[in-house]
């Protein structure tokens, strides 16, 4: 017996999903490395016949698109699989999310039709609930935001202090729901997807350079919708070429995956 | 304002429990004292979580150790210490039982207790606060936490818990008739509870015990452990907890057996879990099914003090392997003796590939102090079991050794090198290759009560760290293998703590509680452990006393002394401990029994226990594969 494994036999992929899922709740404490763990033995109760890459080491063919940063929630998260048996989109959707722990709640499963999931999503649409802030005081915050050409910020990225321009991204910002209420500002905000990417929390920290904006509770991070920005300025659904094409195509049955 | 890894304190994993609070009438919080990550896989933990969980009217939550940065922000805002399952205070439950297999946590218990608003001392505690009760190994000798603790349960869990459960659904049912003592006493003449309460500790003028004493009627004057017999009727864990958060342990694990009488002088777990109860191989192969499919764990842990001493290990192996191949299920045994056939099993359990290591335990680096420790495995054994390894495509060997046995020299610990030198040359030959390696992981040993090692001096830390050098630096300028010998060992003073924690009597609480008042927490992590914070609380703690940390942990004992456990009996009796330690001095080895005759070391006479072992010859029952 040598040290290197037999030839082995690795099915092959034949069908990608792309699925799309929220995190909620108690489980926006979980981190990206948390939800892989979570999500890898999800697939294996659900004995979702996923793909594995050969090799020493194989790991399951699952890609993930831009995940919601630790402590943030999100009603839009998306990644795709390979699976090595054709399946019906809507079971996989209704096994997975009963192998997931509530909290991480699987919307939708639709077959990928061709593209690329991850050109398809370069934005994303974020509300921030800041508790112990009134509206108004937001809003003064928000207009000198948005006056500024440029808001450098500081944050440690893991190969040091870095500055970012949390201003450059940021295609909207503005203050929603009553203005006249007290104590809890809610801001609505989309930010394109830049390297390195500015979260929600760099923007805050520019409000907080631009007007001394400092909320007293930490603030509630919601992911409401990814996609990409049209010229119009509107969020295209990633998941829609996939839904178009399987409601107009034969039922998702024996299509070769395409990548 | 952020605490670092926030899902550890989330709950909500998978098969955790939460019930109806109103609806139950006897609640426990168990705690495993150390980090979540380090708890959660916690295998008694998960047992008792599990066995309490199928009760009807019983509700149990878990609880860990929260993080400096989270306890800075709990007491801030006065939030109390809370479980984790459904996040409810602690100091609201009835029971808060806490398992203990290292004495290392013991300062995080006192932390949460207080974090629970529970007064750390037992004394202090009235009706309304949980009954605390320690479990674990390190509960064979509760001394040191005797005042912090109401009841500590010796032995195995299963059964005790439900006992205890019953006990205080019926005195809350009478409506808690005199209070703390009443339930305690009851408790206590369980005869498998210890109630430090309601024992007196005297001592002489020179510090030594003089007797330790029931101090009212209907105590027994010894508590006996706890032994669960018949492991197929007590199939636990069933559904495994699967954590959110990363721990530890990423594995689904089954106890194969309990116990162990290989006779490892050293070995409190061995000595302390007699006699050897195996599960049997259907009963084993259906738990991990079951437990794989509740999981989705990718791996599967056959647990056991020594896993290749299971009756039908091979069989098992082999028919577990023939189960998952192609399905990207490993399996590892832990425990494995120095042994060609554990090579065997090894290449059975890495059929889908993965060959990195493999790990062996010979624990003395020569000859002589491998008889002394009773641990027989010859330098010829070593040779041909690492010869088979490299031969079959293992590339690296781990070796595991202890510094400071009784009786140990510096070439003792320096005929480790030799024997890591042998290793190479063996697998060089061998493999043919010299891209071949051997770790050498060494740590000091602490002598532990209930062994025959319990009379011994402890190895002072100074010499111990001496002895560790000179090693190191005997492999290092090795020229022709050094390079390919690795050195990893831990420095002797935590072990010096361990030990007066291990050994210690009532008055070395008093320092664990200095500790924790000067800051001391997670005393099992080097980056928080102190050793100095220890030292200068024992100095205060000990002022009045005519005793010290020497007098607890580098000093023999001779056979007439009062050991602070004498009282509490693990069924080995103290005349043959005495005798094995005697034998151990003069290199005299002592075999299993479980293939020669009983050596009458006490435990199934007075425990009325039986040596449970196959073979069954029955064989797993083919699964359906998808």
């Amino acid at each position: 017996m040598g040290r290197q494994p037999d030839a082995r036999d690795v099915a092959p992929a034949v069908q990608r999903l792309r699925i799309h899922f929220a995190k909620r709740g108690r489980l926006r404490f979980t981190s990206h490395r948390d939800f892989q763990r979570v999500f890898e033995r999800a697939i294996r109760r659900a004995e979702v016949p996923v793909a594995f890459s050969a090799g020493f080491s194989p790991h399951p063919k699952i890609s993930y698109v831009g995940a919601a940063s630790t402590g943030a929630a999100s009603e839009a998260e998306y990644l795709e699989i390979a699976v090595t048996r054709v399946c019906d989109p809507a079971q996989v959707r209704s096994e997975l999310d009963a192998a997931l722990p509530t909290g991480f709640d699987v919307i939708e499963v639709l077959e990928a039709r061709g593209g690329s999931l991850p050109d398809r999503i370069d934005t994303s649409h974020w509300q921030v609930t800041l508790n112990g802030v009134d509206p108004r005081e937001a809003q003064v915050a928000v207009a000198a935001f948005l006056q500024a050409e440029s808001i450098p910020v500081e944050r440690v990225l893991k190969d040091g202090r870095r500055t970012l321009d949390a201003r450059l991204p940021v295609v909207h910002l503005g203050v929603v729901g009553d203005l006249d209420a007290t104590g809890c500002a809610i801001l609505d905000m989309v930010v394109r997807h830049l390297t390195p990417a500015v979260r929600p929390d760099d923007v805050l920290a520019g409000l907080r350079q631009v007007s001394d904006l400092a909320p007293p509770l930490p603030p509630l991070v919601l992911r409401l919708a990814q996609g990409h920005l049209d010229e119009f300025g509107k969020l295209a659904d990633p998941l829609a070429p996939d839904r178009d094409a399987a409601a107009g195509a034969d039922p998702a049955v024996g299509i070769p995956a395409t990548r | 304002m952020s605490v670092s890894k926030p899902v550890q304190y989330v709950g909500g994993e998978l098969n955790s429990l939460v019930k109806d609070w109103a609806e139950c009438d006897v609640r426990w919080c168990l705690m495993y004292p150390d980090a979540y990550e380090v708890g959660l896989p916690n295998q008694g933990v998960q047992i008792l979580y599990e066995v309490l969980g199928e009760l009807d009217g019983v509700l149990v939550e878990r609880t860990y150790s929260v993080w400096p940065d989270l306890e800075a922000l709990m007491r801030e805002h006065g939030i109390p210490q809370f479980t984790v399952d459904a996040h409810r205070p602690v100091g609201a439950f009835d029971i808060f039982g806490v398992s203990f297999s290292t004495e290392l946590g013991y300062t995080n218990m006192l932390n949460a207790l207080d974090l629970a608003g529970i007064p750390t001392e037992s004394a202090n505690r009235t009706p309304e606060h949980p009954l605390v009760i320690a479990g674990g190994h390190a509960a064979f000798n509760p001394e040191p936490i005797a005042d912090f603790i109401d009841a500590a349960v010796l032995g195995d869990g299963e059964q005790a818990v439900i006992a205890i459960t019953h006990i205080v659904r019926e005195w809350k049912r009478e409506g808690s008739p005199g209070g703390r003592d009443e339930v305690l006493q009851r408790l206590a003449r369980t005869g498998n509870i210890y109630v430090p309460r309601f024992y007196d500790v005297t001592y002489r003028s020179d510090g030594h015990i003089d007797a330790v004493a029931p101090n009212r009627a209907g105590i027994p004057a010894r508590v006996s452990k706890h032994t669960l017999m018949d492991l197929d009727a007590w199939p636990y864990p069933k559904k495994p907890l699967v954590p959110l958060a990363e721990t530890v342990h990423e594995r689904f694990s089954v106890e194969i057996f309990r116990g162990c009488t290989r006779g490892c002088r050293f070995c409190q777990a061995g000595m302390i879990t007699r006699p050897v109860r195996e599960r049997s191989i259907d009963t084993i192969g259906a738990m991990v099914d079951a437990g794989l499919k509740a999981s989705g764990f990718q791996e599967v842990g056959l647990l056991s003090l020594s896993s290749a001493d299971h009756s039908e290990i091979g069989p098992l192996a082999k028919q577990l392997a023939d189960r998952y191949e192609g399905t990207n299920t490993s399996l590892s045994l832990p425990s494995t003796r120095v042994d060609a056939f554990n090579v065997d099993l090894a290449n059975e359990f890495s059929r889908n590939g993965r060959r990195s290591g493999l790990t062996f335990a010979p624990e003395g680096g020569s000859e002589r102090m491998r008889k002394v420790i009773n641990k027989m495995v010859t330098e010829e054994d070593l040779i041909r079991t690492v010869t088979t390894a490299y031969a079959q495509g293992w590339r690296r060997v781990k070796l595991y050794f202890m510094c400071g046995l009784p009786t140990e020299t510096d070439d003792d610990v320096l005929q480790i090198a030799d024997l890591a030198r042998k290793v190479i040359q063996a697998g060089r030959t061998a493999s043919g290759s010299r891209d071949i390696g051997c770790t050498v992981s060494i740590g000091g040993f602490v002598p532990k009560p209930h062994t025959p090692f319990q009379w011994a001096a402890q190895l002072d830390h100074a010499t111990t760290d001496s002895r560790l050098l000179k090693l190191r630096d005997t492999i290092r300028t090795d020229r022709q293998y050094g390079k390919a010998i690795g050195f990893r060992y831990h420095d002797g003073k935590p072990g010096i703590v361990e030990g007066l924690l291990s050994r210690g009597d009532r008055r070395v609480g008093r320092i664990i509680k200095q500790v924790w008042l000067d800051g001391g927490r997670f005393d099992g992590w080097s980056e928080h452990f102190s050793f100095d914070r220890w030292m200068s609380a024992a100095a205060v703690a000990l002022a009045d006393q005519p005793v010290d940390v020497d007098w607890y942990t580098t000093r023999e004992r001779d056979r007439s002394e009062v050991l602070p456990w004498d009282h509490l009996d693990s069924g080995l009796d103290k005349d043959w401990l005495w005798q094995d330690w005697q034998d151990s001095l003069s290199d005299v080895e002592v075999e299993d029994c479980r293939w020669t005759p009983c050596f009458d070391c006490g435990v199934c006479d007075t425990m009325g226990t039986d040596i449970q072992v196959g073979p069954t010859g029955r064989t797993l029952l083919p699964l359906t594969v998808v």
